[in-house]
C-alpha cells in the first residue's frame, strides 16, 4: 500500500516539475489541474470497484514510470521492418510520446483536412480544442484518463471539414522504444469528424524491444451530422508492457460509427471503448478482437450510451486464449429515459485454447426507456472436436485443422475491416500470434 | 483391399459392434443394411477413426496395414473417404479452402505438389457440374446454412474430388427428395471403377435402385446376420427387417 501511495505522489511531483513546460492556454492548464487533483483523490483503482473486478492494476501503480525525454533516434529504422507500421496513408508517427515529423507523412491527404500533432494545435491557438478537447472523455471518475489528462501535452489532432470524403485512411502511430528505466506515456487525440463527412482514423501501439512501459492513452472521436467514422485501434505492445487505452466516441444526428478494438500484445491491457449515441437516428458498430496467450491479461470494457431515441448499436467482440491468459469483457448498454426505439444488440464470443486459460464475460445493461430492443449473448467454448475429426478425416493434420477452426473463429472479425492493406497485415499479425505459419489466402 | 476380422466396438461402456467379418475387394460395391440401431453407422465411423468409439477386438487390415493403428488423417491419405451421416459446419472456413487444403494434404503425403487456387477450381468446376453444386457454394463456408440436401451432394462434391480408393457412405441418401437422390447417385456411379471400392450404408433399400450393389450384407445386433447380393435388398424391402431379426434371436436360444 505504502509503495502504491508513493508512486502515486510520483505522478504529482512529476506533475508539478512539468506543467509549466506544457503548451496550452489557461483553459487547459486548469483542466489539466483538475484533473490532477482527481488522480491525487482517486488513486489507482482496485479489484474491489465493479469495473475493475477482474483486472488488477497493482503491478502497474508499483512501478515508477517516468516521462520519457525525447524521441529515440534510433527508432525510424526499427519502424520500417514493423510489417504493422507500413501503412500505404498519411501517417503522424509518435516515438515515446513525442511527435516525429520525419518519420510522419502527409503526403497525399485530402485537401481541406487537418492533421498535426496536439502540441502543435496548440500552440497555434486552434479555436476547437477549446470546444472539444477533455471534454467527451469525462476523468472525474476515472484514474487513468485523468491522469492522461493531467499530462495532455502531444499526441494527435485530426479535423475532417463537412463533407469531405477520405478515399485513405489517417494513421495515428505511436510507437515506443524501451531504453531500460521504465516509461509512460499518455498520448492524447482528437479527431473532429465534420457533418456529412466520410473517413478511417486508424490508431495503433508498437512495442519495441523488451522492457516494460505503459501507454496511456486517451481518444476523443465527435462525429457529426449524418458522418460516417470508422475507427480502429490496435495494440501490439512489447511483452512486458502495460496498456490502457480509452476511446471516446460521441454521435451527433444520423451520425454512423464503426470501431474496431484489436488487442494483441502487452503483459496486461485495458480498453475501453465508450460511445455516446448524441443524436436521433445515430448508430454505431463495435468490433473486438483480443488474442493472448502466456500470461497476458486483456480487459476489454465497453459502455454504449444510448442517449437519444431511434438510435442503433451492434457490439461483436471475439476473444482467443491459451496458455495461462486472462480475459475480460464488460459489455455496457445504457437506455436513458426518452430515448425509445432504442435498438442494441451485443455478443462476446471465446475460444479458450488451454485448460488454463480464463475469461470472464459479462453484459451490464441499465434501462430506463420502456420501448427498446436489447439483447446480448455471449459464449465461452473449445475448438469444436467434431469440426476436428471432420477435417482431419478428409486428410488435414489434426494441428493444421486446429489452426484453422481457431484463425477461422478470429478472422470474422478482421474480415469486417474494409482498408484491406490493413486487413491483411492484421490477418499476418494474427497468424503469427497463433504460431500458425505463412497465411491462408483465401480462407 | 479391405479385411475385418471379428471387430467389436463399445461407445460409453456399450457394446455396438458385436463381431463384424467382412471383406471387400476393389472393384466392389457393398451395401450395408439393417435397422436403427444395429450398428451401420458406428463401423463406418470407425472405419474412418472416430475416436468416441472404442475398438474393444478384432482387427481391420486395409492395404495390407493395420488400419486401426492409423490416424483419422492418414487413413484419408491413403485413400479412404467416408460421406458423414451428419456433416458438419465450419463457419469461417470456405469449402473451396477446406477442400483445397485436403486435397493438397493428400497430395503432400503422395508426393505431389501443392494445387494453387487456380489449378484447384478447375478441378473442382468438373465435379461441380457432374453434382450440379453452384459456384455459389465454393465461397460459403463449409456445411453452414447448407440444406441437408445440400449438406449430403457437398459430401458427395468432396468425394469426387478427394477421388478415394475406398468410399464410405454413411446414410447419404436419408431425408433426401427422389431428384437429390438421383444426382447423389449419379455421382457415386460416376465414381465406379475397378480401382475402387465402395461401401454403401442405409436404412433404405431405395438407394440402391440407383447405386446397385454387388453385394449386400445386412446388420443386426452388431453383427452381420445374412449376406447375399443385390436380390437381398429387394427381400428386404418386401419382408421388412422383423424376419431376419426373428430368425436370428430363435437362432441364438437354440
Amino acid at each position: 500500500m505504502t509503495a502504491v501511495k508513493e508512486q502515486q505522489d510520483v505522478y504529482l511531483s512529476t506533475f508539478q516539475a512539468r506543467e509549466k513546460t506544457f503548451s496550452g492556454a489557461s483553459w487547459l492548464s486548469q483542466i489539466r489541474r483538475a484533473a490532477i487533483e482527481r488522480f491525487a483523490e482517486l488513486g489507482f483503482p482496485t479489484t474491489r470497484q465493479e469495473a475493475w473486478r477482474f483486472t488488477n492494476v497493482a503491478p502497474i501503480a508499483k512501478v515508477p514510470f517516468e516521462l520519457p525525454e525525447a524521441a529515440d533516434d534510433g527508432a525510424a529504422v526499427a519502424i520500417g521492418t514493423m510489417p504493422m507500421a507500413d501503412l500505404e496513408c498519411g501517417r503522424l508517427v509518435f516515438v515515446n510520446g513525442h511527435f516525429s515529423g520525419e518519420l510522419s507523412s502527409l503526403n497525399g491527404l485530402a485537401k481541406g483536412i487537418k492533421v498535426c500533432s496536439l502540441a502543435e494545435a496548440l500552440a497555434a491557438g486552434t479555436p476547437s480544442l477549446e470546444q472539444h478537447l477533455a471534454r467527451h472523455a469525462p476523468y472525474e471518475d476515472h484514474a487513468f484518463v485523468a491522469l492522461n489528462t493531467a499530462f495532455i501535452y502531444d499526441g494527435a489532432y485530426v479535423e475532417i471539414p463537412k463533407g469531405l470524403v477520405l478515399e485513405k485512411p489517417v494513421y495515428l502511430l505511436f510507437v515506443t522504444t524501451t531504453n531500460g528505466r521504465p516509461t509512460v506515456t499518455h498520448p492524447r487525440n482528437l479527431v473532429i469528424a465534420g457533418a456529412e463527412s466520410q473517413a478511417t482514423i486508424i490508431e495503433g501501439h508498437l512495442g519495441l524491444g523488451e522492457g516494460t512501459y505503459l501507454t496511456n492513452a486517451v481518444s476523443e472521436v465527435v462525429v457529426g451530422e449524418n458522418a460516417v467514422t470508422h475507427y480502429c485501434r490496435l495494440q501490439q505492445e512489447s511483452e512486458q508492457a502495460y496498456h490502457f487505452g480509452a476511446l471516446h466516441v460521441r454521435l451527433a444526428r444520423d451520425a454512423n460509427a464503426t470501431t474496431y478494438s484489436l488487442g494483441l500484445g502487452a503483459a496486461l491491457a485495458r480498453q475501453e471503448v465508450a460511445v455516446v449515441l448524441d443524436g436521433t437516428g445515430s448508430e454505431c458498430q463495435l468490433n473486438g478482437l483480443y488474442v493472448v496467450s502466456g500470461r497476458q491479461h486483456v480487459d476489454n470494457y465497453t459502455t454504449l450510451d444510448h442517449a437519444r431515441p431511434h438510435t442503433a448499436s451492434r457490439e461483436f467482440y471475439k476473444g482467443v486464449l491459451d496458455g495461462k491468459s486472462s480475459g475480460v469483457f464488460h459489455g455496457r448498454i445504457i437506455v436513458r429515459a426518452g430515448a425509445q426505439k432504442t435498438d442494441a444488440k451485443q455478443s462476446n464470443k471465446n475460444l479458450l485454447l488451454s485448460d488454463d486459460a480464463t475469461i470472464n464475460t459479462k453484459p451490464q445493461l441499465e434501462i430506463h426507456a420502456d420501448d427498446v430492443k436489447c439483447t446480448h449473448g455471449a459464449t465461452i467454448g473449445q475448438i469444436d472436436p467434431e469440426a476436428v475429426f471432420y477435417m482431419r478425416s478428409r486428410g488435414v493434420g489434426q494441428d493444421e485443422a486446429r489452426q484453422i477452426l481457431t484463425y477461422a473463429f478470429a478472422n470474422e472479425i478482421i474480415g469486417r475491416i474494409k482498408y484491406e492493406p490493413l486487413a491483411s497485415r492484421l490477418e499476418d499479425a494474427l497468424f503469427a500470434q497463433l504460431g500458425v505459419g505463412p497465411r491462408r489466402e483465401g480462407l | 483391399m479391405l479385411k475385418i476380422k471379428n471387430l467389436q466396438a463399445q461407445v460409453g461402456g456399450k457394446e455396438i459392434l458385436r463381431g463384424i467379418d467382412l471383406e471387400v475387394n476393389l472393384g466392389e460395391v457393398h451395401a450395408i443394411m439393417g435397422p436403427n440401431g444395429s450398428g451401420k453407422s458406428t463401423l463406418a465411423q470407425v472405419l474412418a477413426g472416430r475416436d468416441v468409439y472404442a475398438v474393444t477386438g478384432g482387427e481391420v487390415i486395409y492395404d495390407g496395414k493395420d488400419l486401426l493403428a492409423m490416424s483419422p488423417e492418414d487413413r484419408a491419405r491413403a485413400g479412404i473417404f467416408m460421406a458423414f451421416q451428419y456433416p458438419v459446419e465450419i463457419p469461417g472456413v470456405s469449402n473451396m479452402y477446406f477442400l483445397r487444403s485436403a486435397l493438397n494434404a493428400i497430395r503432400k503425403s503422395r508426393g505431389l505438389e501443392d494445387l494453387d487456387a487456380i489449378d484447384f477450381l478447375a478441378v473442382a468446376r468438373e465435379k461441380m457440374k457432374l453434382l450440379e453444386v453452384e459456384e455459389g457454394l465454393m465461397v460459403r463456408p463449409v456445411n453452414e446454412g447448407f440444406s441437408g440436401g445440400e449438406k449430403k451432394r457437398n459430401e458427395i462434391f468432396q468425394m469426387s474430388i478427394l477421388e478415394p480408393r475406398l468410399a464410405i457412405l454413411d446414410e447419404t441418401d436419408s431425408g433426401l427428395d427422389i431428384d437429390a437422390l438421383k444426382i447423389v447417385a449419379n455421382g457415386v456411379n460416376a465414381l465406379r471403377s475397378p480401382e475402387r471400392a465402395i461401401i454403401v450404408v442405409t436404412h433404405y433399400q431405395r438407394l440402391l435402385n440407383y447405386i446397385v450393389p454387388d453385394f449386400v450384407h445386412v446388420l443386426s445386433g452388431g453383427r452381420i446376420v445374412k449376406s447375399g447380393g443385390k436380390e437381398l435388398a429387394l427381400e428386404l424391402e418386401g419382408k421388412g427387417y422383423g424376419w431376419l431379426e426373428d430368425a436370428v434371436a430363435a437362432e441364438q436360444t437354440a
